[in-house]
């Protein structure tokens, strides 16, 4: 065990740190869930792309620089650190991405890979329906085969970056007499593709973050199918191991949250003082958030040694998803009655972006498989207990 | 950076697991605890062969000359094992101790040289003293004893010249004790300057050697509870079954998986002296108690009934879990020894995404 940076690695940090220096934009992009913050938020992508940073641990040849994950969470410390904007096209990068990594044709990785590190593709999330939620066995949009095409009906919800993105990658049911997991197939639709409508969800903060995707006798050629007819629950799964495991949320994230609220703290003497658990609770979070980023350090460590991430990501989403709550949870007590008020409100003083970020924490135990799910997955996966 | 325990860490942990499972048994526990001594010449002699007893000491005193990140693994399993024998004042708190001071000549040398052999050889038990503590643990076993006179200076004194007191407590495989006795020119290792700084060496290893326990304990409970619920019938099928049971353990594995990665960091910290190793013991002891507390609480929830008897083990474990909370700092404590770093520290400046590790700046 040596938890030392290489000399490598903290050069690679120093180059991180001077780009991101240089190139971050200095006036906060406005929200991607909304038109013009989208149109920014993909220009920023363009822009990490020319400068060699889209997504630094892909090979080379698809735009990355092929460094490995130690490195990737060095990045993205770097990145939090330099306060640049969220990730448009995390469904992408982070989860798709991976995926193509693990399941494509190499003539499929060629053609998808580039574009969406380049923020030219932008890429939604498929995988909900309105009654298959976290229980994704349940799903029912059908897709059978017609010639060298696949044509699909049905109804996709949830789907997050719909309304603006280019690319949604789904899980279809191509067997109509298959049940739960098996006869499922893995594929990525253009949302501009005819017969497909996109239909936006006002979230709770009023912005349209996901949306509602019909299918209506939508034609997908058969090269757009990810990994083998039948075996999409397989490439799902993967991509979910992503989602709640190592990717989408890097310990970067979370550690400056912990960062911001024991700044919070400190500039709110006075209610800490009305209520003495709000000291605890702020230093908790931040504990809880250096031990994520040295879990995730130690699961990096094992996958380059050659292992795998398995049912253990379901420990991970509990722990990174409550924990976000929690620690804005306590920032709002910190703000105590200036909580409600938006930044734009002139009484709000330093009220910040905390009361966005809480609601946003809140949808944290439900997407990516509601903690209930992931409970079950590490009691019967992980400690062996029957199933129900 | 590498996370990696190497082949030999790994093998040393498989031995000392196979010692305990072999020695250490259940029906063991509760034979050692109607015991007078409650301890086991034969159990600790076999830790010594396997080398635990001197696994930091130097080679001069016998020893491996290895580190606290050597030793964490094997840690967790005598926690695992509930083992009784004091290898966190022995090992951790009170040898280190020694040699340091050893290391500045006079009579702690030769009071070193005479005791650290035999620690290392397993023919000894050392006892220390600390403010943190009320009383000296297993001092009725140890034949060296390292107490603090009332003004603060440190003393080596053997077991034939002090008196003990038992003081009964919760777990019955502790021993606690007050200790009389008085101070003399014979028995000084150390005046009060220089037992201070010490004796908070001492602390930080032997916090970070309970927390390495309580991983082993903690993951001991809820297997514990897996086991019985997956036997344990009610409504006509193993209650493990009950979507309310496995959440329960869940979120108990949850806490102790995350403390996992922070004690294993605390060792490293400790093993190369970084700058905030105390931080980082802290840190260790307080996630690690807390998820043995909450793994004590769950597995307890999930028996029942039985689980509030003597006759199960359980009960075993989950003392041990108390205990050791309330031991060289309680979780509280190092919350408040890390919230004072973390608030004062002005800027919020992490060094290096707050793993403080070494990196650039």
């Amino acid at each position: 065990m040596d938890l030392d940076y290489t000399q490598q690695q903290r050069a690679f940090r120093v180059e991180a740190r001077e780009w991101l220096e240089a190139n971050v934009p200095a006036q906060a992009l406005q929200s991607m869930d909304t038109e013009q913050g989208f149109a920014a938020h993909r220009e920023w992508e363009t822009k990490l792309n020319e400068g060699g940073w889209a997504m630094v641990s892909w090979p080379v040849e698809y735009g990355g620089r092929g460094v490995d994950l130690i490195e990737w969470l060095i990045f993205e410390e770097e990145y939090y650190r330099a306060g640049a904007p969220g990730r448009v096209n995390q469904n992408g990068i982070f989860l798709l991405g991976p995926t193509l990594m693990e399941f494509g044709s190499d003539e499929q990785k060629a053609r998808f890979l580039p574009p969406m590190a380049a923020g030219i593709d932008v890429w939604a999330q498929g995988w909900s329906e309105p009654n298959a939620g976290s229980d994704m066995a349940a799903i029912r949009t059908t897709a059978f085969r017609d010639g060298d095409h696949y044509v699909v009906n049905g109804q996709k919800t949830w789907c997050s970056r719909a309304v603006w993105a280019d690319w949604i990658f789904c899980i279809f049911r191509t067997d109509p007499d298959s049940e739960r997991h098996r006869g499922l197939s893995f594929m990525l639709v253009p949302l501009d593709a005819e017969g497909v409508q996109v239909r936006a969800i006002e979230q709770l903060d009023g912005e349209t973050g996901f949306a509602e995707v019909f299918f209506d006798n939508v034609r997908v050629p058969v090269d757009q199918l990810l990994g083998e007819e039948g075996g999409g629950w397989k490439v799902a799964m993967s991509t979910a191991g992503f989602e709640r495991g190592l990717m989408l949320r890097s310990p970067a994230r979370y550690q400056a949250t912990a960062r911001k609220l024991v700044a919070l703290l400190r500039d709110n003497p006075e209610a800490a003082q009305r209520d003495p658990t709000l000291g605890d609770r702020v230093i908790r979070g931040w504990m809880q958030a250096e031990a994520y980023a040295l879990q995730t350090y130690r699961t990096a460590s094992r996958i380059i040694g050659g292992g795998s991430i398995g049912a253990e990501s379901s420990l991970n989403k509990i722990f990174w998803s409550e924990m976000d709550l929690a620690m804005h949870e306590t920032a709002m007590a910190l703000l105590g009655p200036r909580a409600e008020l938006l930044p734009t409100a002139r009484a709000a003083g330093d009220v910040g972006d905390w009361l966005d970020g809480f609601q946003f924490a809140l949808a944290g135990p439900i997407y990516a498989g509601t903690n209930e799910i992931q409970r079950n997955i590490a009691a019967e996966r992980l400690l062996g207990l029957p199933r129900g | 950076m590498d996370f990696h325990f190497n082949e030999e860490q790994l093998m040393f942990r498989d031995s000392v697991r196979a010692l305990l499972e072999r020695d250490c048994t259940a029906a063991v526990l509760r034979e050692l605890w109607a015991g007078e001594s409650g301890r086991s010449d034969g159990l600790w002699r076999g830790l010594a062969e396997l080398g635990l007893t001197g696994l930091l000491l130097a080679e001069e005193h016998g020893g491996l000359g290895m580190a606290e990140v050597d030793l964490v693994l094997a840690l967790e399993e005598s926690g695992r094992a509930c083992l009784p024998e004091p290898l966190v004042e022995t090992v951790l708190a009170a040898a280190p101790l020694l040699e340091t001071l050893a290391a500045g000549g006079g009579s702690a040398a030769s009071v070193a040289g005479k005791w650290l052999p035999r620690v290392a050889a397993g023919e000894a038990r050392l006892a220390l003293e600390h403010p943190a503590n009320p009383c000296v643990a297993d001092a009725h076993v140890a034949e060296l004893l390292l107490l603090l006179a009332g003004d603060g200076s440190l003393h080596a004194v053997e077991r034939a010249h002090v008196e003990l007191t038992r003081q009964p407590c919760n777990d019955a495989a502790r021993r606690l004790f007050t200790v009389d006795w008085k101070p003399g020119d014979d028995s000084l290792l150390a005046n009060a300057a220089g037992a201070m700084r010490l004796l908070d060496a001492a602390f930080d290893r032997a916090a970070f050697g309970c927390a390495a326990q309580q991983l082993g304990i903690g993951q001991k409970l809820i297997d514990l509870a897996v086991d019985y619920a997956g036997q344990r019938e009610q409504f006509g099928r193993a209650i493990g079954s009950f979507q309310a049971v496995k959440h329960h353990l869940a979120t108990a594995q949850v806490a102790v998986e995350f403390a996992r990665p922070v004690v294993y960091r605390a060792a490293c910290s400790l093993a190369t002296g970084h700058a905030d190793a105390g931080l980082h013991v802290s840190q260790a002891k307080a996630m690690a108690d807390e998820a043995a507390l909450l793994a004590a609480r769950t597995s307890l929830q999930v028996h029942g009934g039985i689980g509030y008897t003597w006759e199960v083990d359980l009960h075993a474990w989950m003392k041990r879990a108390w205990a050791l909370e309330m031991t060289w700092g309680g979780s509280a404590w190092h919350r408040g020894r890390l919230a004072d770093a973390v608030l004062a520290d002005v800027d919020n400046n992490p060094r290096e995404g707050q793993l403080q590790l070494q990196g650039v700046n």
